[in-house]
């Protein structure tokens, strides 16, 4: 069981770049790119080795890997649907976010290894970003444990959460932040845009330009684990309103990120820098919202 | 008073003895008083050496009465006395004083910056290098720089900008350009070939094709003394206003994907396919190179290529117009676009900016309104799209307003063409090349490319040969704007910025 939950993870992260990129061609017009192009492109950066600028010490070289380990260990936390994941404790969730943000430190300190001033700028917006979004994040995973009463995914969604029909908008309502919390976090339009060629407006880009070969094929790999991890979580508190099945929730993921993703950068440009902060704020705002109505909604139950 | 020799972009050739020389203290007095109004400004200042004298022509632009105003002033070749500056007074003069400095060692007196135009080093000052190139510094401790270029990062030209900020902010940009010199204008005067003249023409910017043939054509034709026919002149226009459309048609694409909004990304590209494609159908190829030849061309319009021209035009307006509207009720393109690199109509006027960018300002200079000739003075009577707010957004709207405007001027002279030659013989001669050129005449060529205004200036010797060439590209204003433009943005704003002006990095460094 838990092995299947991790082969469903993982085949749900690499399948969200995938579909993004279908979705965007349709609503172009374009017949686009084949659907696993991505994992080629993979293949083609495992193949080669990383290069390194003189200027940059062993901490820009480990950092690939702790990034990588960072987020892929995080994913093992991740239940899809009703499976038991890999790894569970206790208050896992906030090891999850924790480790979510220990990656991005890592990933940051390396951009400043650099010294490019590109980098530096990149640097310091992700680190402004992630600060803002850590809190929006711990306040939606609280929601869940408040709801169900446990501190681990695994507990959580499997048949931890309460089935009364008021808890389906706080559920659908948190499946919804979760959703805005995997734009931000993955770096896709409105905040951030994987595909410019402008390093001044990059975010997430431009802290791995000086990464080539193998070194940027993990990056990406740990980009598209958090991806879909976050995603797996919105899937699951999505379909924990209509019963929770694993068979709901992992494709769900996937659609429910691929295709949101993909509608919202054909249709719609990308905020002013300066706007991000607000768009994130909002998240949280939201988050905040999220989790005293369910406070409430909970005692009220209680009382009951 | 100042005399100056008075003619308009519809007249011949002026005999260079004809030109007023005055005294360099009247010559400034004069130009400092009439700068200060905002109807004239400088088509082109330029210092050449004449017989043992250095001379300085002026070609001055009035946009209230349609004139040209050209008179010139002179020094012993030798004489390094410092003259004093006229950009200290008017700042669009920068980029004319800087070059003669350059070229000439000419000194001028009490210049606010007096760096290099075009190379890294000073002319007079052997010590000066691109190691201590006299950029620009501020300091504090909250401040960082940021250098951009001059390799691109892309597959445009090089170009090096320096920003200086505090955190995202740019309180200051340095636009170092002069990567790329290629001696366009020394190559017209070593060739006596016309047709090589033209192909040079031709790339001096490759985004203004047709446009700067055009202004090698009338500068030529100026020369030979050549009545352009009717039909010529408007299937010069055609090309110019098919060239207009494909460019602003291109950069609204490129608008779109620098903010990451696909729809308009792909609509534009498609489109401006169509455009280009449709003038690779008429003349074979797609940027318009070997449309335009002095006294004649070699692809005079059919029947076939009229209703072709004719017919894609108005699909490309029809789906262009669809792609307006929606930029222009999108929340979050308005929201991007909108106070963004703000250059307000003083300042725009201050620098002497031209063309579209600055009719997005609010200054509505237009040769092919303030200077017609040919069918924008006969059947056109043009109005300059004028927006006032100055910033991406307006840019945008002059782009998008001026493609559906150059689309019916298409349309109007494919249909006069229609009236009266569809079916009679087209009436357009082939090219001249071999046609003599008066002597010791100063001729220049005035064209609205789409970025502004395009000025091109030959001077003939006592034989006949082009002695002298001298071209002003729009960009050579425009650049300054964009450094205006961001002071105060976001530095993740600069691209759009740039792109909202689009301007060439080749036709600034020649």
């Amino acid at each position: 069981m838990a092995l299947l939950n991790t082969l469903l993870l993982l085949l749900a992260a690499l399948c969200i770049p995938g579909v993004i990129n279908r979705t965007r061609a349709r609503l172009a017009g374009r017949k686009g790119i084949r659907f696993a192009q991505h994992l080629y492109d993979l293949r083609l950066l495992l193949r080669k080795d990383a290069v390194y600028s003189t200027t940059t010490t062993a901490l820009f070289r480990a950092v690939p890997s702790v990034y990588l380990g960072a987020a892929f260990v995080a994913a093992l936390f991740v239940p899809v649907g009703d499976l038991a994941p890999l790894l569970s404790f206790d208050g896992d969730l906030v090891a999850f976010a924790y480790l979510l943000a220990l990656g991005r430190t890592a990933l940051i300190l390396a951009a400043m290894d650099t010294g490019s001033s590109f980098e530096g700028m990149g640097a310091s917006r992700e680190a402004l970003y992630g600060m803002l979004v850590e809190p929006a994040l711990l306040l939606t995973l609280g929601t869940l444990a408040l709801l169900s009463g446990y501190t681990s995914f695994a507990e959580i969604f499997d048949d931890g959460l309460p089935r009364e029909v008021q808890l389906i908008i706080v559920l659908l309502f948190a499946a919804y932040v979760l959703t805005k919390i995997v734009f931000t976090e993955s770096g896709r339009v409105p905040v951030d845009d994987p595909r410019t060629h402008l390093e001044l407006t990059m975010i997430h880009e431009v802290m791995c330009l000086d990464y080539c070969g193998v070194d940027l094929a993990y990056i990406k790999m740990a980009g598209w684990l958090k991806c879909g991890a976050l995603s797996m979580l919105a899937a699951n508190a999505a379909a924990a309103t209509f019963g929770l099945r694993w068979w709901v929730a992992a494709p769900l993921a996937v659609v429910l990120t691929g295709v949101s993703v993909g509608v919202v950068e054909s249709t719609q440009a990308r905020n002013k820098l300066a706007r991000n902060t607000t768009f994130i704020l909002t998240i949280m705002a939201l988050a905040a919202l999220l989790f005293f109505t369910a406070y409430l909604l909970q005692l009220n139950i209680g009382i009951q | 008073m100042m005399k100056y020799l008075t003619t308009d972009n519809t007249s011949g050739a002026v005999r260079l003895k004809d030109i007023p020389e005055a005294a360099y203290a009247a010559f400034y007095d004069d130009l400092a008083a009439k700068l200060a109004d905002p109807r004239y400004h400088v088509a082109h200042y330029f210092a050449l050496p004449d017989e043992g004298r250095m001379r300085f022509y002026c070609l001055l632009l009035d946009d209230q009465t349609g004139q040209l105003l050209v008179t010139s002033h002179s020094t012993e070749y030798y004489d390094d006395t410092a003259l004093p500056s006229l950009t200290a007074l008017h700042a669009q003069m920068h980029p004319f004083e800087r070059d003669i400095t350059e070229r000439y060692g000419i000194r001028f007196d009490g210049q606010p910056w007096p760096k290099p135009l075009r190379f890294p080093a000073e002319r007079y000052d052997r010590r000066s290098s691109m190691d201590n190139y006299p950029f620009y510094t501020m300091q504090g401790h909250s401040l960082h720089e940021v250098n951009v270029g001059p390799i691109h990062a892309g597959i445009i030209e090089p170009g090096a900008f320096r920003f200086i900020c505090n955190g995202e902010q740019v309180l200051h940009l340095e636009i170092a350009l002069g990567y790329q010199h290629r001696g366009v204008e020394r190559a017209f005067e070593t060739t006596a070939n016309r047709l090589r003249q033209a192909c040079l023409a031709e790339a001096v910017a490759g985004d203004s094709a047709v446009a700067h043939a055009a202004a090698f054509a009338e500068t030529v034709e100026r020369l030979t003394g050549f009545e352009r026919p009717a039909q010529l002149d408007r299937e010069r226009a055609v090309a110019l206003e098919l060239e207009r459309m494909a460019m602003q048609i291109a950069d609204t694409g490129a608008l779109s994907t620098d903010v990451g909004y696909q729809l308009g990304q792909v609509a534009c590209e498609a489109l401006r396919t169509m455009t280009i494609n449709t003038t690779q159908a008429w003349c074979g190829n797609r940027f318009g190179k070997g449309l335009v030849r002095p006294q004649g061309t070699d692809h005079p319009l059919t029947a076939e290529k009229a209703a072709m021209i004719r017919r894609n035009v108005g699909e490309i307006a029809r789906r262009y117009g669809e792609v307006w509207r929606d930029i222009a009720s999108s929340p979050t393109l308005l929201a991007r676009f909108e106070q963004c690199g703000t250059v307000p109509r003083e300042e725009m006027l201050r620098i002497g900016g031209v063309g579209q960018a600055a009719r997005a300002s609010g200054v509505g200079r237009d040769l092919r309104a303030t200077h017609p000739s040919g069918s924008y003075a006969k059947c056109l009577h043009h109005e300059p799209v004028v927006e006032e707010q100055g910033d991406v957004m307006a840019r945008l709207a002059v782009r998008c307003r001026e493609v559906l405007q150059s689309a019916r001027y298409v349309d109007r002279l494919v249909a006069i063409y229609e009236e009266k030659y569809a079916a009679a013989e087209n009436p357009c001669p082939r090219p001249d090349y071999t046609s003599p050129l008066q002597a010791s005449t100063l001729s220049f060529g005035l064209v609205e490319g789409w970025r502004g205004e395009i000025c091109h200036v030959a001077l003939t010797d006592a034989a006949g040969r082009i002695a002298a060439y001298r071209i002003k590209d729009p960009s050579l204003h425009n650049w300054m704007a964009l450094a205006l433009a961001v002071r105060g943005e976001g530095i993740s704003d600069f691209p759009i910025c740039n792109k909202s002006f689009n301007l060439s990095y080749c036709g600034h460094d020649l």
